[in-house]
């Protein structure tokens, strides 16, 4: 059973913001589809997954790539060349 | 090269586009002056591309995707940009943050999704094909709702760089278009090696369809003609592979049993690879500007909360949940389990039969608005999403009509045979000329 809380504590984790109103509703929402997962427990079989596939890995050489200018140019906003965030602390 | 320039001024009465190009140009080559429209998660140089989200409006990307730049260089024309289920997640393109596309077949009915947008185009003779994605069935839902054809190829055969990635382990770039000939000839300009996209694979496509399928084994998995598919869908799609079977393929009856649980397990795995490739839009890069006067959190929050619509954020949330401390092992961990197991059925049916055939959909197109519940939108996916827990090819083609409404017949091939699930489909397309 999911409650509210649970959902709640999902959202802060997830930075999806979350109001009373729809924290009801998305609770209702989970309980069913959390329901309908459980026919995973019936699931057997090997854990690990191997494959004959291996990582595709390359020298880490400088190549050219997008300018300052382009990747800048879907930023809101920016100081002084630099794409600008919102504070940490 | 010569480059041309062309009108393109569609009828749009379905809103199956997001943008229109509409004096694009092109070059030369196999699709020289074809017009082709491009779903808005595949991101083309210097055009809109939003995912159909609020979180992505003004989104222009500095780059083509692998697979628009190789369609421009054989002379396509880009005519625009189109509709979709938000981030490819929905299964009727309701889930657009810019108003549902309508069927042209019946405007009352959803184009299936995700890439309604691009079936819609195609099915409307505005466009004579179509690049779409498909991740657990968003080429083949809406190929088959549009009474169209769309293949979803075998996974890592068409680089997905540059596809804004929803669910990187499922989803792969297809073409569609109104039959299979076009299908097979978008294709072969978009498959091949990427080093790009490190999941891509040297497998070139260079194939022309062939209608001989004699001797061709085809099996029939009974679940796909079991609880919650409607029977006259049913009837349709045996009366297809009937057809099959007179033109000299023999028909055996199998059995997918990893069915029970593909579907809880597909909605684990792409729930939790969303929650993860959707954490990157916050406002800061890209998209409408975040509040830089807030803190961190709350910041985001707020962006996050206008910019994504009800169902993206479940998924997300679902992801998050699936993945966190006292529930990976109850969710993520067996949904991988489960996945090996439907890839060890698709495995050993292939080492008796050569394709597999089944109803694309469990119904024809349903009304506008009428599964508002998410569960029973999740539960239509149920003949398409084993096909990308398995990574294996896929076509749907139409096979007839219920209700007036067009049938998909859905046919799989084993892992990088594309060109024997297009012959397939050729030879029924063929066959069923008038």
């Amino acid at each position: 059973m999911v409650t509210e809380k649970d959902v709640e504590h999902i959202g802060e984790l997830a930075d999806i913001g979350i109001d009373n109103v729809e924290l009801a509703t998305f609770t209702g929402q989970f309980n069913a589809i959390v329901e309908y997962f459980d026919v995973l427990d019936r699931v057997q079989g090997e854990g690990a997954v191997t494959r004959d596939l291996y990582n595709v890995l390359r020298e880490d050489v400088v190549e050219p790539s997008l300018s300052q200018d382009e990747a800048l140019q879907n930023a809101g906003a920016q100081e002084d060349g630099f794409i600008k965030a919102p504070r940490v602390m | 090269m010569a480059v041309h320039t062309i009108n393109f001024e569609p009828d749009d009465r379905y809103n199956a586009f997001l943008k229109v190009c509409a004096k694009p140009t092109h070059g030369e080559g196999n699709l020289a002056g074809i017009t082709i429209a491009v779903k808005d998660n595949i991101s083309t140089q210097g055009i809109e591309t939003t995912c159909a989200s609020k979180i992505l409006k003004g989104y222009v990307p500095p780059y083509d995707a692998h697979a628009v730049g190789l369609i421009k260089s054989a002379g396509a024309a880009v005519a625009g940009k189109t509709n979709m289920d938000e981030f490819g997640m929905g299964t009727s393109t309701e889930n657009s943050a810019f108003g549902p596309t309508l069927n042209p077949c019946d405007t009352g009915r959803v184009p299936g999704g995700s890439s309604g947008g691009s079936a819609a185009a195609v099915a409307a003779g505005m466009v004579c094909m179509a690049l779409g994605t498909d991740t657990g069935g968003s080429i083949r839902c809406p190929a088959a709702f549009c009474g169209i054809v769309g293949l979803k190829p075998t996974y890592g055969r068409v680089s997905r760089y540059g596809l804004i990635a929803y669910a990187n382990s499922l989803e792969t770039i297809g073409p569609m278009a109104n039959n299979v000939t076009d299908v097979s000839l978008l294709m072969s300009v978009i498959a091949g090696h990427d080093r790009k996209d490190t999941t891509s694979h040297d497998k070139p496509y260079n194939h022309i369809p062939s209608a001989d399928i004699k001797g061709l084994r085809i099996g029939i998995p009974g679940e796909y003609f079991g609880k919650g598919v409607d029977p006259e869908v049913a009837v349709v799609v045996r009366r297809a592979i009937g057809r099959l079977e007179e033109l000299g393929a023999v028909i055996v009856p199998c059995s997918i049993p990893s069915m029970e649980y593909a579907l809880a397990a597909y909605y684990v795995i792409c729930t939790s690879e969303a929650s993860s490739n959707l954490a990157r839009f916050d406002g800061v890069r890209y998209g409408p500007a975040v509040d830089t006067k807030k803190s961190w959190h709350a910041a985001y929050q707020d962006m996050r909360k206008q910019g994504f619509g009800p169902e993206v954020r479940r998924r997300i949330m679902l992801g998050t949940f699936a993945l966190s401390s006292g529930y990976y092992g109850k969710y993520y961990a067996k949904a991988q389990i489960a996945r090996e197991n439907v890839r060890k059925d698709f495995a050993r049916l292939f080492s008796e039969v050569d394709v597999l055939c089944g109803p694309t959909m469990p119904t024809i197109a349903f009304k506008l608005g009428e599964k508002s519940d998410p569960l029973s939108m999740y539960l239509s996916d149920i003949l398409t999403v084993p096909v990308n827990l398995a990574g294996i090819p896929a076509i749907s083609i139409p096979c007839g009509k219920v209700q007036e409404m067009p049938v998909g017949l859905q046919i799989m091939g084993r892992p990088f045979e594309d060109e024997r699930v297009i012959d397939v489909a050729y030879a029924y397309e063929q066959a069923a000329k008038p």
